[in-house]
C-alpha cells in the first residue's frame, strides 16, 4: 500500500454552490419511453382489426404472414396462420384484418384466392405470378355479421356491386358452355354464364347467366336464348350460309339472346326470370308451340327408314315429329301392327293470326274429314330416310279420326312408291290376261276391208271425171255471153254520165250565163247603195236633184 | 481489519478530464477542478438513479423494438415487413446461418444481455451485496465493451434503406422498430456509462 501523499501538495478543489435538480430530470427519460411505448401499444391495439377464418379446399398460394387480403387492390389484412379443419378435409386460413375491414364481414361476403388463371376467353391474375397469390374479397350486402367464412374455389364471375341482373336458363344439355362463357346480344358481349347445375332429378341443366347493365333491359319477357356454340351451316337456295356468333364462341361456346320482332315491345323480364335455352337460333326464334297433340298412325308397310324425331310434314311445313315407333301384336288376328306415334303442333297449321283457344283435336278431325291422310314418303333417295306427310287425298275412301287403345288415330294411305308398285303390278297382271293373238287376226281382217273400200273410192272419182265435164263447159260459155251483154249496158251508162258531166263543166254555157247575170245584179246593187248614201247626206236631192261639185 | 485507503476515504478527488488530484471540499457543495474547471465527484453523481432511469426506459422500448417491423421491404413481389426476429428467422431458413447468428447476437442477445447485466449490477449495488465483486466488475467491463456492437442492426437497416431505393421495383423503408431499437441501444449505453463500478467496491471496503 503506497503512502498517502502529503496533503499540502494537493490543491483544494474549487467550490461552487450546490445544484441538485439534474437528478429529477433523468427520470423524464423512462417516462417519455413509457409514453412512447404505451402509445405504440395503444395504437397497435386500436388498429388491430377483427380476426376471421376462411376455409379453402387447398392452401395453394397461401403463405402465413405473407399472403394479403385485398379489396379493390387495397390491402385490408394478412393471413396469419394456415391450418387444417378438424376433419382434415379443408384448409383453414386465419386472417387478421385491419380495422377498416370490420363492416365487410357480413354473411354473404365471399373470399377466394386470386392466382394466375387461364379460363376460356380470359386470363386473370397475371400480376400474382410475381407478387404471389392473394385473397380477394367481394363484400356482401347483408347486415348479419359473420366471422367464419368458406372460401370459393374459383373467383366469382359477378361481384355484388356489378350492375346488371341474373337470369335462369333451362337447357337439355350444357353443350360446350362453361362458367364464364360469354352471353351475346346482337353479337355484343353483354354478360356471361355465372353458374350451372343439373336440374333436380337430372332431367336437364340449369344455368345462371348474368347480363350487365344496361343490356339487361333488352331481356324481355318473351326473349329467346340459344346456344351460340359452334357453327350453324345452312344449305339453302342462296347457297351455303355459315352462321356463328364469333370465333371465340365457336371455339368455347356462348349464349345468345334476342327478342322476336313481334314481341319486342314486351316488358323487361324480372331478375332471376326463367327462360328455355334452345340449341340453335332457328329453334329459339320459332313461335312457341302452345298446343301439342298426340296421334297414332298405323302404316300397312315397312317403316324402315323412319326414325324417332323424323318430321311430320304438311306440304313442306313441318307440323310435328315422330315421337315413337311401336310394335303391337294383335293376338286375335295374329297380325303385328306398327303404330307410329306422332306429336303434332296444330298451331303451326293455323298461321300467326288465328291462334287461340280451340277444342284439342278439332282441327285434325276437320282436316281428316276433308280428305287429309297420313302417308310415308321418302325424304332422300340417297339415304332412304322416311318422313310422315299429311296431304289431301280426295280419292281416298271416307274416314275419320277414331280412337284406338285410348289414342286418336289418323287414317293413312299407302305410300306413293308402294301405290306405284301396286298399280304397275295390277297393270302387268291385266296385260298378262289380254287375248293378244285374236286381236292381231281381227286387225288383219280390218285392214283387208279397208283396202277394198279404198279401191271403190278410186272408181267413184274416175266416174265423176268422165260424166260431168262437158256439161260444165257449156254452162261456162253461157256465162261468158251474159257477161259481154252486161259490158255493153255499162258502156251506155258511161255515155249518159258524160253528158251530165258536160252540163256541169266550168265553161259550160249554162254556167257562164248564170255567172254574168249575177255580176249584173251585183252592179245594180252597188249603184243603189251609192244612191242611198248620197241621199242620206243630201236629203234635199230628192226634191232639188243632184248638185254637182258638192258631192264631198 | 482496516479499510483500504481509497481516494474517497482520504478525502481526495481525481479530475476525470485532466486527472489532477485535489482535496475534496466539505460535503454539501459542488467541487470543480482547480486546473481545468471540470466538475469533480467522488463517485458519479446519482449514478444508481440515472442507471435505473435509463435502464427502465430501455426496457420499455425493447418491447416495441422487437414486436414492430424494423424494415418494410416492398418489391414487385409484394410488400413484406420484418421484425428483427423474423429477419433472423428468414436468414436462418434461407441458409445464411452465420449471418443469422451474427444479427441475432448483435441485435437481440447483446441488448438483452446488457440490460440483464445492468439490472443485476444495479440491484446488487442497491442491496449492498458483497457477492463476487471482482466478477461483477468484469461483467461491467464486458458490458462497456460489447455495447456499441448492438448498433449493427441499425447500420444494416440504414445502409439497405440508402442502397435499395429503386422506387417502383423495390424499396426498403425503416419501420418504427428501428427508432425504438436505436433508442434501446443508446439508452443502455447511457445506463452503463452512468453506472459507477466503484460503487460495487464501496460496500466491500470494510471487509477487504
Amino acid at each position: 500500500m503506497p503512502q498517502p501523499p502529503d496533503s499540502a501538495d494537493i490543491p483544494e478543489a474549487r467550490v461552487t454552490p450546490h445544484r441538485r435538480w439534474s437528478l429529477q430530470l433523468v427520470w423524464l427519460i423512462p417516462i417519455v419511453a413509457a409514453v412512447i411505448g404505451g402509445w405504440l401499444a395503444l395504437q397497435a391495439v386500436l388498429e388491430r382489426g377483427p380476426t376471421i377464418t376462411i376455409s379453402f379446399s387447398t392452401a395453394e398460394g397461401l403463405e402465413p404472414q405473407k399472403t394479403l387480403v385485398k379489396y379493390r387492390s387495397v390491402d385490408i389484412g394478412r393471413v396469419t396462420t394456415v391450418g387444417f379443419s378438424k376433419d382434415r378435409k379443408r384448409v383453414i386460413a386465419t386472417v387478421e384484418l385491419s380495422k377498416q375491414a370490420e363492416p365487410f364481414l357480413v354473411a354473404d361476403t365471399r373470399f377466394w384466392v386470386v392466382r394466375p388463371r387461364i379460363s376460356g376467353t380470359q386470363i386473370s391474375g397475371l400480376g400474382t405470378l410475381l407478387s404471389g397469390a392473394y385473397i380477394g374479397v367481394d363484400v356482401g350486402t347483408s347486415h348479419e355479421p359473420k366471422r367464419d367464412f368458406v372460401g370459393l374455389d374459383v373467383p366469382p364471375i359477378v361481384t355484388v356491386d356489378l350492375p346488371g341482373r341474373q337470369f335462369q336458363l333451362h337447357a337439355a344439355d350444357l353443350g360446350s358452355l362453361d362458367v364464364g362463357s360469354p352471353v351475346y346480344f346482337r353479337r355484343v358481349q353483354v354478360g356471361s354464364v355465372v353458374a350451372y347445375a343439373l336440374e333436380p332429378g337430372g332431367t336437364g341443366v340449369r344455368l345462371r347467366v348474368f347480363v350487365n347493365a344496361p343490356y339487361d333491359a333488352y331481356v324481355k319477357t318473351d326473349t329467346r336464348f340459344w346456344q351460340a356454340s359452334g357453327l350453324d351451316v345452312e344449305l339453302g337456295a342462296n347457297g351455303v350460309r355459315l352462321d356463328t356468333e364469333s370465333i371465340a364462341s365457336m371455339l368455347l361456346g356462348g349464349v345468345a339472346f334476342q327478342t322476336p320482332a313481334e314481341t319486342a315491345q314486351a316488358a323487361p323480364a324480372e331478375a332471376n326470370a326463367s327462360f328455355a335455352l334452345y340449341p340453335d337460333r332457328r329453334k329459339a326464334m320459332r313461335l312457341p308451340d302452345t298446343a301439342e297433340e298426340s296421334y297414332q298412325m298405323v302404316f300397312d308397310e315397312s317403316v324402315r327408314g323412319l326414325s324417332v324425331g323424323a318430321p311430320v310434314d304438311f306440304r313442306g311445313v313441318v307440323v310435328g315429329e315422330v315421337a315413337a315407333i311401336d310394335v303391337d301384336f294383335d293376338a286375335a288376328s295374329g297380325k303385328v301392327r306398327i303404330p307410329v306415334e306422332v306429336r303434332l303442333y296444330p298451331d303451326r297449321l293455323l298461321g300467326k293470326t288465328k291462334r287461340g283457344a280451340r277444342r284439342p283435336g278439332a282441327l285434325i278431325e276437320k282436316l281428316v274429314a276433308h280428305g287429309v291422310r297420313a302417308q310415308l314418303r321418302s325424304g332422300s333417295l340417297l339415304t332412304g330416310q322416311l318422313y310422315v306427310a299429311l296431304d289431301y287425298f280426295p280419292d281416298a275412301p271416307k274416314a275419320a279420326v277414331r280412337m284406338r287403345d285410348g289414342r286418336a288415330e289418323i287414317p293413312t294411305v299407302a305410300s306413293s312408291l308402294k301405290e306405284l308398285q301396286t298399280t304397275l303390278l295390277r297393270l302387268a297382271r291385266k296385260l298378262d290376261k289380254l287375248p293378244l293373238e285374236g286381236t292381231v287376226a281381227d286387225a288383219r281382217k280390218s285392214l283387208q276391208a279397208l283396202q277394198a273400200t279404198l279401191a271403190a273410192t278410186t272408181r267413184a272419182v274416175n266416174h265423176v271425171d268422165s260424166d260431168l265435164t262437158p256439161q260444165a263447159v257449156r254452162t261456162l260459155a253461157d256465162l261468158s255471153q251474159t257477161l259481154s251483154s252486161a259490158q255493153k249496158t255499162l258502156a251506155d251508162a258511161q255515155r249518159s254520165l258524160a253528158g251530165v258531166d258536160g252540163l256541169l263543166a266550168q265553161d259550160a254555157p249554162v254556167q257562164r250565163q248564170l255567172r254574168d247575170t249575177l255580176r249584173e245584179f251585183g252592179r245594180a246593187a252597188e249603184a243603189l247603195r251609192s244612191l242611198a248614201g248620197y241621199l242620206e247626206r243630201n236629203p234635199g236631192a230628192i226634191l232639188r236633184g243632184r248638185i254637182e261639185g258638192r258631192s264631198q | 481489519m482496516s479499510a483500504a485507503p481509497t481516494a474517497a476515504r482520504l478525502g481526495l478527488l481525481a479530475c476525470e478530464v485532466c486527472r489532477l488530484v485535489s482535496r475534496a471540499p466539505p460535503p454539501g457543495a459542488d467541487a470543480h477542478c482547480p486546473r481545468c474547471g471540470a466538475a469533480l465527484h467522488a463517485r458519479k453523481p446519482a449514478s444508481l438513479a440515472r442507471t435505473w432511469a435509463f435502464l427502465i426506459a430501455a426496457m420499455i422500448l425493447y418491447v416495441p423494438a422487437n414486436t414492430l417491423p424494423i424494415m418494410d421491404t416492398s418489391s414487385l413481389f409484394g410488400t413484406q415487413s420484418n421484425t428483427i426476429v423474423s429477419g433472423v428467422a428468414f436468414l436462418w431458413t434461407s441458409g445464411s446461418f452465420v449471418l443469422a447468428l451474427l444479427v441475432f447476437v448483435a441485435s437481440v442477445l447483446v441488448p438483452l444481455a446488457k440490460m440483464i447485466a445492468l439490472t443485476v449490477l444495479a440491484l446488487s449495488v442497491q442491496m449492498r451485496a458483497t457477492w463476487h465483486p471482482r466478477t461483477r466488475t468484469r461483467l461491467y467491463r464486458v458490458i462497456e465493451f460489447i455495447g456499441r456492437w448492438s448498433m449493427l442492426d441499425i447500420y444494416v437497416v440504414t445502409i439497405l434503406v440508402a442502397l435499395v431505393h429503386v422506387s417502383t421495383l423495390a424499396s426498403i423503408q425503416a419501420g418504427p422498430a428501428a427508432a425504438a431499437f436505436g433508442a434501446v441501444v443508446v439508452l443502455t449505453m447511457f445506463a452503463s456509462a452512468s453506472f459507477d463500478p466503484r460503487l460495487i467496491w464501496d460496500v466491500m471496503g470494510e471487509r477487504l
